[in-house]
């Protein structure tokens, strides 16, 4: 016998009572609780994208599209730049670092990305199995990728066009002979490079250039061997093929560069060197925090509802207790005599209020845990993108302890009704 | 064991009463016998330390229950009064067994289950004593409230027109159950009643 099993009877004994009052306050807690969730993996999983990447020089489009498809690679491109435009920005002294991205097929759905091996290593991606990809038409898998399609290191595999948006069997998609061969898999970065194929940026020329093949081929070959000179004198094996793009491939296209500029006042001047050319350069922190606001309204409008489900929960606890109390007004006065005192029934009641809210939390965390990993689902199917942190953060433990206040201000007036009971005319009017 | 001296209370714009003093020995019965409007209920609640008098005193084992502070009167009270009242009144969310716990736990005393059990089973309650208060008839309703006023081992027994709701049959057994308790724990018992079947049961009397 205690005072906390007499609460979980009077809870139990009105169960349609205590049940609405749990499950509206589980749905406030659960949705508010979800929006932060949400707020902070989405925050941080773009964060962690950035990664220092200050601009994207794309072609001209929306700079919000050239964001989402190149640092995100949830969107659609917005076309191809020249490389011979592209050098003229990217030699700038302003930049430090540009990263080549070229785009064009898929393999089930995961696009297959021309690079070098400068991505990989700005994201500080190590290989797990393998090794980097070097010569076209190697590619090295991201972590979901492989875990997904099941490819293991020396398997090969042919792409379609397309993005990761052209299903397989659409007529529209056709598939491209040449073979991929699959020379490494990367441990997982949390970063968008688990989802995507990489590959030396030749293979994605030459895969949609079937006339020059042979002569890229060649060319390919004939850098490797230069590439082979380069590590013997001790320097990078990139910087070749790096060159090599350069130098020899001035009339490729490129998707993208993501830029790393070397001082501030580097977007306004690199800016005007787009000007009258089909490139655009995309701000990274400006895009994001456009999108964080569109995004963020949505959220603030889903918390709002949330919050009125929540108060509307702590009336109707409000109301039970207070219900309850009345209806039990003899019962109390009946403990005052039975040597009860004022506080026991205060504690009492303070203590239902707390139950219910304890309870309503509880059921409203574990709520908000299933509806992350339904959307986790979701969004992995449309944009190979999930959230996995389960875990509990501290803005819930800061709603917990707001809960745990309305909790007992709901119960508060019922408790100190109880404690002035006059028990002499509760007991004559019973 | 319990006494009263010039006890006095007025209700706020309502009857005042002043009542005759009263003296009940350790296991002494005594009956109160008043027609309604006398104060009866008023007098039982002064008597229980539910109300306090204007003006008086009540003496319990010696402890004159006026000094006694709101929370310390709520203990004594628990401790030492075994209250009964019309109609049976319980914590409807609670079985009966531990309807009967009750009393131990709110005055802090040791809990003891197997008391509880022996005592509802020799008011052949024994088959009950997990059921909720409501599924129990009046009479089995009235004979849990005697057990459960029984458990702290009280010092004086009130009742408060324990037998008025009740017909001759039943009436007798609850004032027989009431004086054998009463007698076997060693507590005075103390019924305030309008009943007047119960005039003849009683020696010691006293009328409003």
């Amino acid at each position: 016998m205690n005072l906390l099993k007499i609460s979980w009877s009077n809870m139990r004994f009105k169960p349609m009572n205590t049940a609405l009052s749990i499950v509206l306050l589980a749905f406030g807690i659960g949705i508010i609780s979800l929006m932060l969730l949400l707020k902070e993996q989405i925050g941080e999983k773009f964060d962690r994208n950035i990664k220092d990447i200050d601009f994207v020089l794309a072609a001209k489009g929306s700079p919000l599209q050239s964001i989402l498809a190149n640092v995100y690679h949830v969107d659609a491109p917005t076309g191809n730049i020249k490389v011979a435009d592209a050098k003229k920005i990217i030699r700038n002294p302003m930049v430090e670092q540009a990263i080549p991205l070229a785009y064009g097929d898929n393999y089930e759905k995961y696009r297959i990305v021309g690079t070098t091996t400068k991505y990989p290593e700005h994201y500080g991606c190590v290989v797990s199995e393998g090794v980097m990809f070097s010569e076209p038409f190697e590619v090295t898998l991201g972590s979901t990728v492989a875990q997904e399609t099941g490819l293991k290191v020396g398997a090969t595999f042919t792409s379609v066009h397309g993005f990761d948006n052209a299903a397989e069997d659409d007529p529209e998609a056709h598939h491209h002979d040449k073979p991929y061969k699959v020379v490494g898999i990367l441990q997982p970065s949390n970063s968008a490079i688990d989802n995507l194929i990489l590959t030396p940026v030749e293979s994605t020329w030459m895969v949609h250039d079937h006339g020059h093949e042979e002569e890229h081929t060649e060319t390919a070959e004939a850098d490797h061997t230069e590439e082979h000179a380069h590590e013997s004198i001790g320097e990078h094996p990139d910087h070749a093929s790096e060159e090599h793009v350069h130098d020899e491939d001035e009339e490729r296209e490129m998707t993208a560069y993501l830029i790393m500029k070397r001082n501030k006042g580097a977007f306004g001047m690199l800016s005007k060197l787009t000007e009258n050319t089909t490139m655009q350069l995309a701000n990274v922190a400006v895009e994001n925090s456009r999108l964080m606001n569109n995004f963020g309204l949505g959220l603030s409008t889903v918390t709002a509802i949330a919050i009125v489900i929540t108060v509307l929960s702590f009336i109707s606890i409000f109301i039970s207790l207070f219900n309850s109390m009345k209806e039990r007004k003899y019962e109390l006065a009946l403990m005052r005599t039975m040597g009860g005192t004022r506080r026991t029934l205060f504690t009492l009641i303070v203590q239902e209020g707390l139950l219910l809210v304890v309870l309503g939390f509880t059921a409203g965390i574990l709520l908000s845990r299933i509806g992350l990993l339904i959307l986790s689902n979701t969004m992995k199917d449309n944009f190979h993108y999930g959230f996995d942190k389960l875990g509990i953060t501290k803005w819930e433990i800061l709603l917990f302890a707001i809960t745990l206040l309305i909790g007992i201000v709901a119960s508060l007036l019922p408790a100190v009704r109880a404690l002035r009971m006059d028990i002499s005319k509760t007991l004559s009017n019973g | 064991m319990l006494s009263t001296n010039r006890l006095e209370f007025k209700y706020e714009n309502g009857p005042s009463f002043s009542f005759p003093d009263i003296a009940c020995g350790k296991g002494e019965h005594m009956l109160i016998i008043g027609e309604s409007g006398r104060g009866k209920t008023t007098l039982l609640h002064l008597l229980a330390g539910i109300l306090k008098p204007q003006s008086g005193v009540v003496e319990i084992t010696g402890v004159n229950t006026s000094s006694l502070n709101d929370s310390a009167l709520d203990r004594f009270r628990g401790k030492n009064i075994g209250l009964v009242f019309q109609t049976a009144h319980f914590v409807q969310s609670l079985s009966v067994l531990d309807n009967l716990l009750l009393p131990s736990f709110l005055t802090g005393s040791k809990v003891d289950k197997d008391k509880a059990k022996a005592a509802l089973t020799r008011l052949n309650l024994g088959d009950k004593l997990h059921s909720k208060p409501s599924k129990l008839s009046v009479g089995e309703q009235q004979r849990a409230a005697i057990a459960r006023a029984m458990m702290n081992n009280p010092a004086v027994i009130l009742a408060d027109e324990p037998t008025s709701a009740l017909d001759d049959r039943n009436a007798n057994e609850v004032i027989a159950m009431l004086e054998e308790q009463a007698s076997l724990n060693g507590s005075s018992l103390i019924i305030v009643t309008h009943d007047k079947r119960l005039k003849d049961l009683f020696n010691k009397q006293i009328s409003l």
